[in-house]
């Protein structure tokens, strides 16, 4: 298995801190709009992306986590098991601006499901995807990012993964993984 | 990712505690699933569940067949009252011209000990037991147990008394495997006559005195008693029963401590409960209910996994 850096601790902030700033150009104080971070990745994401925008506006944007698993168009076709995650949406979807945070865009499969979950919560004014990489030419829906950290051209037996101090790991990275072919 | 080790859900003597934990861990979810204002997930869309029921029930069948719904499933029901079973139709056709229709799962209630398990070595579809005979009902125990772990914390070091006709009780035997299982202390308590002859075998303490059966419990789950299932006189009538075993609002509160109450249902109010108790702020008879719908689809859930 080989593991290349892609984007280190330093850069990675500077992205979220880009991102927490595109967001304010579009939602300004933030009063009709709300964050979903998918689990279990994407909580990361929305948890650091709502830490930087309470620096930046001085209060905190309602941030809440949205399990996917029940959603999901590919149970009992998998070779592993679905474990479900927590959801936790402490405030009203109906009518607000809904932004939905996730670290990795791939198939887009992930984001339909979260979609379908979000609607069970009301119908909102509109909704917005915030991913940190947005892996190229791999979907297999019609779905794009609005707010995108860094694009990757990636192949197909690679794997992206962003770590996170928060979850024990040394710093924050993103790494480029490539599984040897035996 | 965790599955379970089982693809039929025949009893609890048949799982893992691990099962039950992942079990409980899926209900967490589905829990809050049910207090969504749209309370429905299209997880079993393309599944077709039975529920096959040979036995009356009430509770157990609406339960199920609102956690089928919740998860988008597609529903049938059977009950033999209304079935070809009466013109002598035996077991195995009657699952087989089911399982014809390509059903996927099997929900069944049966009056025989080990109806479910015969069906589980003949037929494909996953099998969920909803009660067979005198034997195990183990969503009922799964639930009962969730409903401890929710008010009390925790189920493991708690005391729990199952009180009334053990005898009878498919509820009580999958309750002590569930229970002894997570790591609880389990006392059953009744009139000897209504109690197994070798209980104790199953590692739980035995009381026929109720009250000093409530001093020592943390948890005191009172079963209904199953005059349906009585061949014969167990006590001589109801009145010396409710005298003895009936439990009041006056018996809870000169407790010098808070015991928590269950009830698998339907009561028989003024029987094995009063209504005073069976209302009080001890009981929690319609969380258990509330449990009930996302145990099973928990269940249900997790062993459509292992189709």
């Amino acid at each position: 298995m080989q593991k290349r850096l892609i984007v280190n601790h330093q850069l990675l902030e500077i992205m979220v801190l880009r991102l927490c700033h595109q967001l304010i150009e579009s939602h300004g104080d933030f009063s009709d709009s709300v964050i979903l971070g998918l689990q279990p990745r994407g909580k990361f994401v929305a948890q650091r992306i709502q830490r930087t925008l309470a620096s930046i506006l001085g209060r905190e944007v309602p941030t809440g986590y949205l399990d996917t698993t029940f959603h999901r168009d590919d149970f009992r076709r998998r070779e592993t098991p679905l474990t479900a995650n927590a959801t936790k949406v402490d405030f009203l979807v109906e009518g607000k601006k809904v932004i939905l945070v996730d670290d990795v865009l791939y198939t887009g499969r992930s984001v339909r499901a979260a979609l379908d979950a979000m609607i069970a919560y009301g119908r909102p004014a509109s909704v917005e995807l915030l991913v940190l990489i947005d892996r190229l030419y791999t979907r297999h829906l019609p779905i794009q990012a609005t707010y995108v950290g860094l694009h990757v051209n990636s192949l197909q037996s690679q794997r992206v993964l962003v770590e996170w101090k928060d979850q024990q790991a040394g710093e924050d990275n993103i790494w480029l993984i490539t599984k040897n072919e035996d | 990712m965790q599955e379970l080790s089982v693809r039929h859900l025949l009893g609890i003597k048949d799982i893992t505690p691990q099962d039950i934990q992942l079990i409980f861990e899926t209900a967490d979810n589905f829990k809050e699933v049910l207090n969504r204002p749209i309370k429905k997930v299209p997880s079993l869309r393309d599944i077709t569940v039975a529920n096959v029921f040979f036995e009356n029930s009430t509770r157990t069948r609406l339960s199920f067949e609102l956690a089928e719904k919740r998860l988008s499933a597609d529903v049938i029901n059977f009950s033999s009252s209304s079935s070809s079973v009466k013109k002598g139709e035996t077991l195995l056709d009657t699952v087989n011209n089911i399982l014809a229709m390509k059903v996927d799962m099997i929900v069944m209630r049966h009056s025989s000990p080990g109806a479910p398990h015969f069906l589980a070595d003949h037929i494909q579809a996953n099998i969920v037991n909803a009660g067979d005979g005198t034997h195990e009902h183990p969503t009922q125990a799964l639930l009962d147990a969730f409903s401890i772990r929710e008010r009390l914390g925790e189920v493991a070091g708690k005391k729990v008394v199952i009180i009334g006709d053990i005898l009878h009780s498919r509820v009580a035997l999958s309750n002590i495997f569930a229970l002894q299982k997570l790591g609880a202390e389990v006392m059953v308590c009744g009139p000897t006559t209504l109690l197994p002859k070798h209980i104790k075998q199953l590692g739980v303490q035995v009381e026929t005195d109720v009250r000093k059966a409530l001093a020592w419990c943390d948890v005191a789950n009172v079963l209904r008693i199953q005059l349906e299932r009585m061949q014969m006189k167990y006590f001589p009538s109801l009145r010396e029963y409710t005298l003895y075993y009936g439990i009041d609002k006056k018996m809870l509160d000169s407790l010098d401590k808070q015991i928590t109450l269950m009830h698998p249902g339907p009561i028989n109010r003024g029987v094995e409960l009063s209504s005073d108790a069976a209302d009080s702020h001890h009981s929690i008879i319609l969380n258990q209910v509330e449990n009930g719908v996302a145990i099973r689809m928990a269940v249900l859930f997790l062993l459509a996994q292992k189709q």
